[in-house]
């Protein structure tokens, strides 16, 4: 299968799982903004998008993606060192138009992953999961508050520590995505000399974007549990 | 400005594929600041001949930038801290008096070590024979106006063929990853006409070939680009992507 056996294969395996993922995020970050202008409006999404099946299959389609790209990333960034060889260079200059984050995309992306099994055990666990669990019977969480995303923004980022941690790792999204959303669109070769400044612009734009979305929430409700 | 410098060089020096190398560290005094780097190399040689020592073996043959045989990897860049010139091409006039050079081989698992500074690029030539080149029969010559081409593409496709296979990319790649060149072997024929034919065969099996020598896979950090000594740039890697997963898809 080319998708696995083929180099060119793999990255598009990377590029098609990681743009569905730039959607996702744009997608929700869209809806957390919702919770800064209206608080009931973000809680009738979080009604919305409970545990019905709808939410519960696109969350494993979710899941999905997200194991897929991580499982080759390890299996790319392995490949690589590999093939650099046993002999490393002893000195090694880097070069002013190669992107930080090009050449540190699985250390960001190890970032992320904490930062996700943060946000799972601060959000998910207590939303979706309580209620999933309360469809099966058992009476974990507490079920009154499982909708009530509001009130777990407000536990979450009146805590000076999650503020700090979440904003790391939005910085470490930030770094991953100017260099994954281009090098998306070069894998799938979307690009070409005139187009190369415009998608470099474009991943900025769309990273910038995603990450200023999430963090405004942070920062707001930060500020509100300080007045 | 200097006329001649004094330097420090750090040399790799490897008595064969399967021995263990290291640096040996070499001063070499009043080296002409118009000199190359190979001619530099030539000096040092000669002082390690006279002194009845083995001399360091490097790559090299036209000494003009056409070739691709000099190789070196230079304070931490393919081919020296120049842009866009070949490590024949460098001059001493880009070092200061009392530097300290280091010098080593291309580093890749495609690319083994033969001695010292030299390595064997034998892959990138499998490479070509997987699928970089035309299929014509013989006869006699069309005229070379028989087929109109646009400009932009004769253009772009000169551009491509301006690789000389000298294995930089591969060298600078923090992947390992031979996709500039494939890229610009590919792009150079699927541009015009004549190329064009065996373009979604040739594509493919030249990737194959890739693969299959252990080169890692592109993750686009441009650092082929950057360092590659004839400005091959970096839209052609998404003209072989698209190449193969056309063909790929046509499958
Ligand atoms: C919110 C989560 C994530 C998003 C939106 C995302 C997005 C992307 C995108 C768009 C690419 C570019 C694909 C390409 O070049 O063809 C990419 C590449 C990559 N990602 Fe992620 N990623 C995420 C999480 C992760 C995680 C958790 C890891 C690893 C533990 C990871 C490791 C990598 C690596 C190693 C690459 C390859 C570098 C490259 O191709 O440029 N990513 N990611
Ligand atoms: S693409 Fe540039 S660096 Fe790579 S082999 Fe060709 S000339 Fe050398
Ligand atoms: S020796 Fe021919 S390109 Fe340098």
């Amino acid at each position: 299968m080319w998708l696995v056996n083929s180099s060119i294969g793999r990255k598009v395996v990377m590029s098609i799982s990681g743009t569905a993922l730039v959607l996702f995020l744009l997608f929700h970050a869209a809806m957390n903004l919702v919770a800064i202008i209206s608080e009931d409006g973000y809680n009738m999404i979080c009604e919305f998008l409970g545990a019905n099946w709808y939410a519960l299959v696109a969350t494993a389609g979710l899941a999905f993606l997200v194991v897929v790209h991580i499982l080759y990333a390890f299996y790319i960034t392995m490949q690589n060192y590999r093939a650099r060889g046993k002999e490393r260079y002893a000195v090694s200059a880097r070069q002013a138009d190669v992107e930080w984050s090009s050449k540190n995309m699985l250390a960001l992306g190890v970032i992320i992953v904490l930062g996700l099994g943060l946000h799972l055990f601060n959000f998910w666990y207590k939303m979706q999961f309580t209620e999933i669990m309360h469809m099966a019977g058992a009476s974990a969480g507490d079920i009154a508050l499982a909708t009530d995303g509001v009130y777990w923004i407000k536990e979450t980022f009146s805590q000076w520590y999650y503020v700090v941690l979440y904003l790391v790792w939005l910085g470490a999204l930030w770094f991953h995505l100017t260099h994954g959303v281009w090098s998306a669109l070069h894998t799938l070769g979307l690009n070409n000399n005139t187009w190369m400044p415009r998608v470099k612009c474009i991943s900025n734009i769309v990273s910038t974007l995603v990450v200023l979305m999430f963090a405004s929430v942070v920062v707001y409700y930060f500020v509100i549990s300080l007045i | 400005m200097e006329k001649a410098i004094n330097i420090t060089l750090k040399v790799w020096r490897q008595a064969g594929p399967k021995a263990k190398g290291g640096f040996e560290t070499y001063e070499l005094k009043n080296i002409s600041t118009d000199s190359s780097f190979l001619e530099m190399l030539d000096v040092l040689n000669e002082q390690l001949v006279s002194e009845r020592k083995e001399p360091i073996a490097f790559d090299h043959d036209c000494r003009e930038g056409i070739c691709g045989m000099c190789s070196l990897y230079i304070n931490g860049h393919p081919h020296g801290p120049d842009a866009a010139v070949t490590t024949c091409q460098l001059h001493m006039r880009k070092f200061k008096d009392g530097d300290t050079i280091t010098v080593e081989p291309w580093r890749s698992n495609a690319f083994p070590v033969i001695k010292d500074l030299m390595v064997d690029r034998g892959a990138y030539d499998k490479i070509i024979q997987a699928g970089g080149f035309v299929s014509v029969n013989t006869g006699g010559v069309p005229d070379a106006n028989a087929i109109p081409i646009p400009k932009k593409d004769a253009d772009e496709a000169m551009d491509a063929a301006s690789c000389i296979g000298c294995g930089a990319c591969a060298a600078a790649c923090k992947n390992g990853s031979a996709m500039l060149f494939v890229a610009a072997k590919v792009s150079q024929l699927a541009l015009l006409p004549q190329g064009r034919v065996e373009a979604a065969a040739r594509a493919k099996a030249m990737v194959a070939k890739m693969d299959e020598l252990g080169f890692g896979n592109c993750t686009n950090t441009g650092a082929c680009a950057a360092e590659c000594p004839k400005s091959v740039s970096l839209s052609n890697i998404a003209r072989l992507n698209r190449e193969f997963l056309c063909a790929k898809f046509k499958d």
